[in-house]
């Protein structure tokens, strides 16, 4: 069985996450409820439109899940595919039990136009509207095609992100910044560049992310369980405490004009060393040395 | 987009019960859908391919798979998406090993 | 007795005319000079003083190294002062390789590789603003500059210098040393950019004699990363020809001693070696020795005991620190540095190897294979050197010897002698990407010639070299083909759905198929379930990494994390 969750397609993620043979898909294939805008374009698509969804359990505990395949127009949201997350969120609202998001995408399916734009926005409110009813929204994020655009928020308003740190979490694209302000601004193929600035090492770092697991399917397994557990409820209190952190943030860093300006003065001595520490040694220092 | 069909008789049943699907529409790649279903013993292929004007590569590679698995009631679907006949036939043959996985297994005597 | 008299022959015209080009370039820079030392901003004054109109001159433009610093400041001399230039040069990789003669800075071309600007070089042809007098391989290349292409003047990359001249040209020293020796000794001078001038060298790569002037560039050289190949995108279907490759050739043969074409499809043969090979028992019965350049991905091998010993054309970028804490697989000096060699390089791959294999284009019914394409005139490179039956060989190896059994002889048993022969073998998908076939019934190098007006179609890898043709869908074995007819037939039997392989007569590869001559993954005992990228021994470049200890260091572009 694949082990890497990186390279793995979101079935395999889904069979190596979930208990054995606990699996039921809503909406398989065989329903073939595929995106009627690409047909219109004339494009391939796919069965299950890039998103495989369903119920089953994570060690022993019921959940939902839905896994973007990111091999499918790099996981971009369109309407059908939009429509099955959010209605495994709904669901998860009627059963009361956690959703697990496996997110791979670069946001909105542009060819979908208004449709994509309004599936985003309806998976955005989905999952604030789960929270809401006391439902953990938990997330990981370790494909090559990184979490951006609308996704980005989307994620972001879970309960819990684990990331690997080959994991992007951003808005826009690198090579959406380099086209709109030029090479000098952001080389998009500063490869190191990219990953100080929305790799998952930097996320964990600014506290965007509960945690970094190495590119393994047990560990991510592992992770999304105990987030599930240590997951609390959406309130007032916790909105503003939110916004706290964000306007301290701004106030730290805001004139910080690369990551490692951050990861210095989060009190990394050696910035240059985060990028290359192995996982558990990155961990150990960086649990005292990030924003909280 | 070409749509292209094919059917086949003289296979044998397969026993799984249900769907396997294999495979995702990257650039260069393809799905597969393979489905236990009453067609009176034929087997028949779809593929709805990006590539188009391939009919003579796809009539072959597929001919050459149902050779190499002669299959009674069962349904083939593709979404392809440019890929090689190299990948096709790998994935083909993918499918009916996990179709071959969906067999449940024997009752006990 | 003539009562005329006749003029006697000056028999040392070359080493005057280079006094008088020194002299020049005194006379021109003043303390500009010290010693062999050049201001740097004197460089243009240099050239100019130094080169004579319908000089030929060498640039180094390697793979890797390129004399960047010396490339733009030709770009820049004065054309009425400078001009007609004959260059003979390795690989045309930088603009400004073009642009000396977009400005009729020279007129004449010989050279051997010019991937990055082969395009613009076609342009160029085509307007007649440049003369290719011939494309060579370097091999070829490099021994005409002893024979009747000596450069007056070269114009070469180093990593640094000492006072007096002495050069380091450290891992990257590629085509240098061949370029110097033949100008330095046939009176020619030649000009060193370094990247730093220092006390005491690691080592002494390129002797002082040799050398005319030093000059220390703004930056150091560009080098180029050029065979680096991320594990993450080999495929499954590379991961079955490699299979095939390692158990169907390598270990039938017997292979240790080998030379790889850069690519996907070897960087997989690399890879499964500590997996695939080691499980099939093949750990010190193949791939000992290797000409080839140190890339990262034959790093498994190498910590699993497969490679043995590694020598190099250049270095790779990002692994010189792995290198230096490996010296008894590398040639490394004292100074632990590696020491690359190009033209030694070649020479091992074609006399010291047994076996050649690498990936191509386009492959005809003969077995010619062409990388050419219209639009661009992109040479040779060393791909020939290493792919062709090295006749001139006398040495035998089992490999080399069961190879010459095979052969099947043509015309008259009783005159024809035993001989060995090496394995050369071509590797390809039978399309490539769009659904472009491998396999075609006439290689597009023909219409390039006619295009280019190129003497013959540019063929890398000849049929009649070619000993096995590779592909998902088996192995051919030429060497056992009784004819033209069986030859042709045999690789329309692995050339899979393309036209060429579709139009195979079906009773004549079977009865190959029977023969052994072509040989189907299952006929090899391969398992192509197998055949997933869960059997690299590396599937990522932090695999990599990971594998080294840390040593390696990859550059930027490569890095996911």
């Amino acid at each position: 069985m694949i082990r890497s969750y990186y390279e793995a397609t979101a079935r395999e993620r889904i069979d190596a996450i979930l208990d054995a043979r606990s699996f039921r898909e809503l909406m398989p294939p065989t329903e073939r409820v595929v995106s009627p805008h690409l047909q219109a374009l004339s494009l391939p698509v796919a069965f299950d439109d890039g998103v495989v969804v369903g119920r089953g359990a994570i060690e022993g505990r019921e959940v939902l899940i839905a896994a973007q395949e990111g091999g499918f127009m790099g996981g971009a949201v369109g309407e059908v595919h939009g429509a099955k997350i959010v209605g495994v969120l709904q669901r998860a609202i009627r059963e009361h039990l956690p959703v697990v998001l496996l997110v791979e995408s670069g946001g909105v399916r542009l060819q979908e136009a208004n449709a994509g734009l309004i599936a985003v926005s309806e998976v955005m409110r989905a999952i604030l509207a789960a929270r809401s009813a006391g439902v953990p929204v938990v997330a990981a994020i370790g494909g090559q095609y990184g979490c951006f655009g609308g996704m980005g928020i989307a994620v972001s308003c879970s309960n819990a992100i684990v990331m690997s740190e080959e994991g992007r979490l951003g808005l826009s694209g690198p090579e959406v910044i380099e086209t709109a302000h030029g090479v000098e601004e952001f080389d998009s193929h500063d490869r190191a560049l990219v990953w100080r600035t929305v790799g998952g090492k930097h996320r964990y770092l600014l506290g965007d992310c509960m945690t970094i697991v190495d590119d393994e399917m047990v560990e991510f397994r592992g992770a999304l369980a105990a987030s599930i557990e240590a997951a609390g409820p959406l309130t007032l209190e916790t909105v503003e405490a939110e916004h706290a952190k964000l306007s301290r943030r701004l106030e730290r860093f805001g004139d910080a004009t690369d990551g490692e300006d951050v990861w210095r003065a989060l009190g990394w001595a050696d910035p240059a060393v985060v990028p290359l520490a192995d996982t558990d040694v990155f961990l150990t220092q960086a649990r005292l040395l990030r924003a909280a | 987009m070409e749509h292209l069909h094919y059917r086949f008789t003289g296979g044998r049943k397969t026993r799984a019960a249900e769907s396997r699907i294999v495979g995702v529409v990257a650039s260069g790649n393809l799905e597969v859908l393979i489905e236990p279903a009453p067609l009176q013993g034929a087997c028949t292929v779809d593929i709805d391919t990006a590539a188009n004007g391939f009919g003579a590569v796809w009539e072959a590679v597929v001919a050459d798979f149902f050779s190499r698995h002669p299959l009674a009631d069962v349904r083939i679907s593709i979404n392809d998406n440019g890929a090689t006949p190299a990948i096709v036939a790998l994935r083909l043959d993918q499918a009916v090993e996990e179709l071959a996985a969906a067999v449940p297994p024997e009752p006990r005597a | 007795m003539n009562s005329r008299s006749v003029a006697p022959r000056i028999w040392d015209a070359q080493m005057q005319g280079r006094r008088r080009r020194l002299e020049r370039a005194t006379a021109r820079l003043g303390s500009g000079i010290a010693g062999k030392l050049v201001d740097t901003r004197a460089i243009v004054g240099l050239l100019e003083a130094v080169i004579e109109p319908g000089d030929r001159v060498c640039l180094e433009g390697n793979n890797q190294k390129q004399a960047d610093f010396l490339a733009a400041a030709l770009v820049r001399v004065n054309p009425a002062l400078v001009h007609d230039l004959h260059i003979v040069q390795s690989v045309l990789a930088l603009p400004e390789h073009l642009d000396v003669f977009e400005k009729g800075i020279a007129t004449r071309l010989d050279f051997s590789f010019s991937g990055p600007q082969s395009a613009r070089l076609a342009q160029l042809v085509s307007e007649r603003r440049i003369a290719i007098g011939a494309i060579h391989t370097y091999l070829e290349l490099f021994s005409r500059y002893f024979i009747d292409l000596t450069p007056a003047v070269a114009l070469v990359a180093a990593q640094a210098a000492d006072a007096s001249g002495n050069l380091y040209t450290g891992p990257n020293t590629e085509d240098t040393p061949i370029i110097v020796e033949a100008t330095a000794f046939k009176a020619g001078i030649v000009i060193a950019q370094v990247n730093e001038i220092v006390d005491v060298l690691p080592r002494v790569d390129i002797p002082a004699d040799w050398v005319a002037f030093v000059v220390e560039s703004p930056r150091p050289h560009a080098i180029e990363p050029l065979f680096t190949r991320d594990p993450a995108r080999i495929s499954e279907i590379q991961v079955l020809m490699a299979m095939m490759a390692i158990k169907g050739i390598y270990a039938e043969y017997g292979v240790q001693r080998l030379n790889h074409g850069i690519g996907f499809d070897t960087a997989a043969i690399e890879l499964l070696l500590p997996t695939y090979a080691e499980s099939l028992g093949l750990k010190g019965k193949i791939c000992k020795h290797w000409a080839l350049n140190p890339h990262p991905a034959l790093i498994p091998a190498i910590e699993a005991g497969f490679a043995e010993s590694i020598h190099s054309f250049g270095s790779e970028l990002g692994m010189e620190k792995y290198i230096a804490a490996r010296p008894d697989v590398f040639f490394t000096g004292p100074d632990g540095s590696l020491r690359s060699n190009r033209a030694f390089c070649q020479m091992a791959g074609h006399y010291a190897c047994d076996l050649f294999i690498g990936s191509t284009l386009q492959i005809d019914l003969a077995g010619n294979s062409s990388t050419a394409t219209m639009g661009r005139i992109a040479g040779f490179g060393g791909a020939p050197n290493m792919g062709s039956d090295a006749r001139g060989r006398r040495h035998a190896t089992g490999a080399w010897l069961q190879a010459g059994r095979e052969t099947e002889r043509r015309g008259d048993a009783r005159r024809s002698m035993p001989r060995g022969r090496k394995l050369v073998v071509q590797m390809a998908e039978t399309f490539r990407e769009h659904m472009q076939p491998a396999f075609v019934e006439k290689l597009d190098a023909w219409a390039l010639a006619e295009s280019a007006d190129l003497p013959l179609p540019p063929v890398m890898i000849y049929g009649d070299d070619v000993t096995h043709v590779l592909t998902e869908e088996g192995i051919a074995n030429l060497l056992l083909c009784r004819d033209d007819d069986e030859r042709e037939q045999a690789i329309r039997g692995v050339a899979g759905y393309t036209a060429v392989g579709l139009a195979r007569d079906k009773r004549t590869v079977e009865n190959l198929r029977d023969r052994g001559v072509i040989r189907r993954a299952e006929d090899l005992g391969i398992d192509k379930r197998m055949a997933t990228r869960d059997l690299l021994a590396a599937r990522s470049i932090k695999d990599l990494v990971r594998a080294s200890a840390g040593l390696y260091d990859p550059p930027k572009r490569f890095r996911n994390w």
